[in-house]
C-alpha cells in the first residue's frame, strides 16, 4: 500500500496535519489482508494512526475544497438524474401505456428495478445491525457509507412502485388514511403488506444512520467552531458572498448534531439506542425482502409460487447490496489514498467471501428451484423453467421450443452463481480490480435475477392464447437509468458533506482506545457495543 | 445558576458564577483511572467526557443501566397493538371485506404489518428516549464555550465535577483532579444570564 501523496495538492495540503510518514506496519501481512496466522491478524487501520488522524482523515475530506472531479461528477450524475425525472414527468402525463407492459406482462422493467434497489438497500443495514450483533469489529470502516446507499436505494426503490399505480396522485390511497370511499386498504394483500415494510424500512435505515452520525457532525461542528475562534476572518463561500464556510458549518453540523458534546453518560444511553436499534433491525431487514418475495410467492403463478422464495430473495439481497458497496467504495478508495488507512484489504477481503458465500446460497436456490419444480410434479412449473428460462436456442434441436429469455437466464447464473467463483482464490480477493469487476458482474446478474422471476414467468403462463413477449420501451430504460443518476448524485453529496466514516466507531477499535493498556495481541481494542468489541 | 444544596454560590474571580471544574487527560486508561477516584471520593454531579464511549466507563463511573430498553419495548408493543387492533377494526368491524373466503378478522394475515408498526415504534422511542433521556437537544452549554473542550470531539479526554455537587470544593476538587492526573485543570462559567425584555405592558 503507498503511502505517496495524494496528487491533488489542495488535499495533501488539508492532511498535513497527519502523523509523519507511517513506518511500515508490523505484524499482519503489512497491506491490511488477512493472514493465515490467528495471531497475526491485521489492524482494522493501517499505519498506527493516532484518534486526531482519524479525525483529520475523515473531516478532511469534508472541510477542504472538493476534488476536481467532484462538481463535474455530481453535474454529470444530477443530469442523468433529471433526465429521469422528465422521463416519469412524462409517464405521469401520458399513463404506463408509455411503458412495455401488456395484458399479460404487466408487471416488468418497472418492478425489477424495485426489487433490484431494495435489494440493494439491505447492506447497510445488515453491516449496521447484523454484524453488530454478531461483533464483526471490521464494519466501522463501511457501516457509515453502507448506510447512506441503503437509504438512497431505497429512494430509488420506493419510486417505482409510486410511479406503477397508474394515477400516481392517489398514490396516498396506499395508506390507510379515511377517504371518500369510505373503503380501507386490503390488510391481506402482501402489496399492501409491502408498502408498510419499505417504508418502515426507509425510516429505521435513516433513524439509524442519522443517530450514528450525530456523534460525527458534533466534530464537524467542533472543528469549525475552534477555526473560527482562532481566525474570525476566515474564508467565505465565494469571495463575492461575504459567508464565511465555518459560520455555515457552524449553523448546520451545529443543528444537526443537537448539542451533542461527547458526555459519558449520554453515550451509555446512546450505546443503549444503538443495541436495541440493531436488535430490532435485524428481524426487520430479513424481514423487508421476505414480505417483498410475498408479493410473488402468495401467487398461483408458476415460477413465483415457491416457498424458497423468502431466504432465497434475502440471500440476494445481501449479495447484491454488498456488490453495491464495494462498488461505490473501491473508487473511492483510490481517488481518496487515506482512505486505505480506514479501508483496508482485510476489509474489502471480507466483503468479498460475504458475496461467495451468499452467491453460494443464491445459486443453491436456483438449482432447488429446478428441483422442485421436478419433484412437485406440476408440469406447469416444469415448463416454466425449462422453456420459460433454461432451454438456449441451440440446445433445444432444430425446430424445437426454447426459452426466448434464456439469454437473461444465463446472464443471471454467469454473473451470479459463476463470477463470484473466482473468490476462492486468495490473491483475487485481495485483488481491488477484480473484486470491482465481480461486484460490478453480481449487480448486473442481480438485476437480470429479477427481471428472469418476474418477466419468465408472466409472459408464458397457463394459457398460450395469452402468451406475450415483452420489449422495454424508451421510458422503461430511461427511468431506470435516471435512478441510477439519483442514487450517484445523492452519494456524491453524501461524500462531500456528511462524514464517509464512523468517526466515533473508528476510533473506539483503535488499539489504544482500550482504558486497560493497549489491546492484546491482536491489538485491536476492546470497543464498545456498537463496534461489538468485549 | 450553579446553587448548591448548601447554598452556595461559587464565582470566578470576576464574579462570574461557575458551572464546574474541568480536566484534562491525554488517554483512556489515565481518564478511566480519574473516573475511579471521582467516583470513589463520593461526587455524583460530574461527567466525563470523551470522543468515543470508552469501554466500561459505566462501572468506572458508577452510572447506573439506562432503563430506556423497557421503554422502548413498552412503546414496541404498543405500537404493533394498536397496529393489530387497526387493521382488525378497518377490515373486520368498519367495512367488513371478504377476501380469499376468509373470516373477517382471521388474525394471520395481519401479523405483518403488526410486526413492522411494532419495530416502526421501537425504533422512534430508541432515538427520541435517548435524546429525551440526555436532555438533547441543548445547543448551548457552559462547556461548549470553552476553547479546550472542543477537543473532546478529537482526541482529548475531560472529566468535568459541577459546582452544584454537594462535595464541591475550589481547592479539594482541584487537588483530586490533579492528583489522578488531570492537566489544565480550569474553571467553567456558567452561561450569562440571557437578557430579558421587560415589557411593561403586561
Amino acid at each position: 500500500m503507498s503511502s505517496a501523496m495524494h496528487p491533488d495538492e489542495a488535499t495533501a495540503r488539508r492532511l498535513a496535519g497527519l502523523a509523519a510518514a507511517p513506518a511500515a506496519p508490523t505484524g499482519g501481512t503489512g497491506d491490511g489482508s488477512l493472514d493465515d496466522g490467528p495471531g497475526q491478524r491485521a489492524p482494522l487501520v493501517l499505519n498506527n494512526r493516532s484518534f486526531a488522524d482519524v479525525t483529520n482523515i475523515v473531516c478532511g475530506y469534508i472541510e477542504n475544497k472538493p476534488a476536481r472531479w467532484w462538481l463535474p461528477a455530481v453535474l454529470a450524475a444530477g443530469s442523468v438524474a433529471g433526465l429521469g425525472g422528465m422521463f416519469i414527468a412524462y409517464l405521469v402525463i401520458t399513463g404506463i401505456g408509455t411503458w412495455g407492459l401488456n395484458n399479460q406482462v404487466d408487471w416488468a422493467w418497472d418492478i425489477t428495478n424495485f426489487v433490484f434497489w431494495i435489494g440493494i438497500g439491505h447492506a447497510g443495514t445488515l453491516i449496521s445491525a447484523i454484524l453488530c450483533l454478531l461483533k464483526q469489529k471490521w464494519r466501522t470502516a463501511i457501516n457509515r457509507s453502507a448506510e447512506a446507499m441503503t437509504i438512497f436505494a431505497v429512494i430509488c426503490a420506493a419510486t417505482f412502485p409510486g410511479i406503477h399505480i397508474g394515477r400516481q396522485w392517489m398514490a396516498w390511497m396506499l395508506f390507510p388514511i379515511p377517504n371518500a370511499n369510505a373503503i380501507w386498504p386490503n390488510f391481506r394483500s402482501p402489496l399492501l403488506w409491502d408498502v408498510f415494510a419499505v417504508s418502515t424500512y426507509g425510516t429505521v435505515s435513516l433513524l439509524f444512520w442519522y443517530m450514528g452520525m450525530i456523534p460525527d457532525l458534533a466534530t464537524l461542528r467542533d472543528r469549525a467552531d475552534a477555526r473560527l475562534r482562532r481566525n474570525p476572518n476566515s474564508a467565505t463561500i465565494l469571495p463575492f458572498i461575504p459567508v464565511r464556510i465555518d459560520k455555515v458549518r457552524l449553523m448546520v453540523y451545529g443543528l444537526l448534531s443537537l448539542g451533542w458534546r461527547f458526555s459519558s453518560r449520554h453515550w451509555h444511553r446512546y450505546e443503549a439506542a444503538y443495541l436495541v436499534l440493531a436488535g430490532i433491525s435485524t428481524p426487520l431487514v430479513l424481514s423487508v425482502h421476505s414480505i417483498v418475495s410475498f408479493d410473488f410467492a402468495t401467487s398461483v403463478l408458476p415460477g413465483w409460487h415457491t416457498t424458497i422464495f423468502p431466504p432465497y430473495f434475502v440471500a440476494g439481497a445481501i449479495f447484491g447490496g454488498f456488490a453495491m458497496v464495494l462498488m461505490l467504495l473501491i473508487p473511492f478508495r483510490v481517488l481518496f489514498p487515506y482512505m486505505r488507512d480506514l479501508i483496508t484489504l482485510r476489509h474489502l477481503e471480507n466483503m468479498s467471501k460475504i458475496i461467495l458465500a451468499t452467491g453460494m446460497m443464491v445459486g443453491f436456490a436456483y438449482g432447488m428451484e429446478f428441483f422442485i419444480a421436478w419433484y412437485s410434479g406440476s408440469q406447469y412449473e416444469q415448463e416454466v423453467f425449462l422453456y420459460n428460462r433454461l432451454m438456449p436456442p441451440f440446445l433445444a434441436g432444430e425446430g424445437e421450443r426454447y426459452a426466448p429469455y434464456w439469454w437473461a437466464y444465463w446472464s443471471m447464473i454467469g454473473c451470479n452463481v459463476l463470477s463470484p467463483q473466482v473468490f476462492w482464490f486468495k490473491a483475487l480477493r485481495r485483488n481491488p480490480l477484480v473484486i470491482f469487476a465481480v461486484a460490478f458482474l453480481v449487480t448486473i446478474g442481480m438485476w437480470f435475477e429479477r427481471f428472469v422471476i418476474i418477466v419468465t414467468s408472466l409472459h408464458r403462463a397457463f394459457l398460450p392464447s395469452e402468451w406475450h413477449m415483452f420489449t422495454p420501451t424508451l421510458v422503461d430504460i430511461m427511468i431506470f437509468v435516471g435512478s441510477c443518476g439519483v442514487f450517484l448524485t445523492l452519494f456524491l453529496l453524501f461524500s462531500r458533506f456528511l462524514p464517509m466514516f464512523a468517526i466515533s466507531e473508528v476510533k473506539a477499535v483503535l488499539p489504544q482506545a482500550s482504558p486497560h493498556g493497549h489491546g492484546g495481541e491482536t491489538g485491536q481494542g476492546h470497543g464498545n457495543v456498537m463496534t461489538g468489541g468485549h | 445558576m450553579a446553587r448548591q444544596s448548601t447554598g452556595t454560590i461559587y464565582t470566578t474571580a470576576a464574579g462570574v458564577p461557575v458551572y464546574g471544574m474541568v480536566a484534562e487527560y491525554a488517554t483512556p486508561a489515565d481518564v478511566y483511572r480519574a473516573a475511579e477516584a471521582v467516583r470513589d471520593a463520593g461526587y455524583t454531579r460530574w461527567d466525563l467526557y470523551a470522543p468515543f464511549p470508552i469501554h466500561g466507563i459505566d462501572e468506572a463511573m458508577g452510572v447506573k443501566r439506562t432503563k430506556l430498553p423497557i421503554l422502548i419495548a413498552c412503546i414496541g408493543l404498543t405500537g404493533a397493538s394498536l397496529g393489530f387492533l387497526m387493521q382488525w377494526w378497518m377490515t373486520g368491524v368498519d367495512y367488513p371485506m371478504l377476501v380469499q373466503g376468509k373470516p373477517f378478522t382471521a388474525w394471520e394475515s395481519f401479523i405483518p404489518i403488526t410486526f413492522e408498526l411494532g419495530i416502526l415504534s421501537a425504533a422512534f422511542t430508541a432515538i427520541l428516549g435517548m435524546l429525551a433521556f440526555n436532555r438533547l437537544p441543548m445547543w448551548n452549554h457552559p462547556l461548549l464555550r470553552k476553547d479546550r473542550f472542543l477537543r473532546c470531539s478529537d482526541d482529548r479526554f475531560m472529566i468535568c465535577i459541577e459546582a452544584a455537587d454537594e462535595k464541591f470544593d475550589q481547592d479539594k476538587t482541584r487537588h483530586l483532579l490533579e492528583a489522578a492526573g488531570g492537566t489544565n485543570v480550569d474553571l467553567v462559567e456558567e452561561e450569562p444570564e440571557p437578557v430579558k425584555e421587560v415589557n411593561d405592558h403586561h
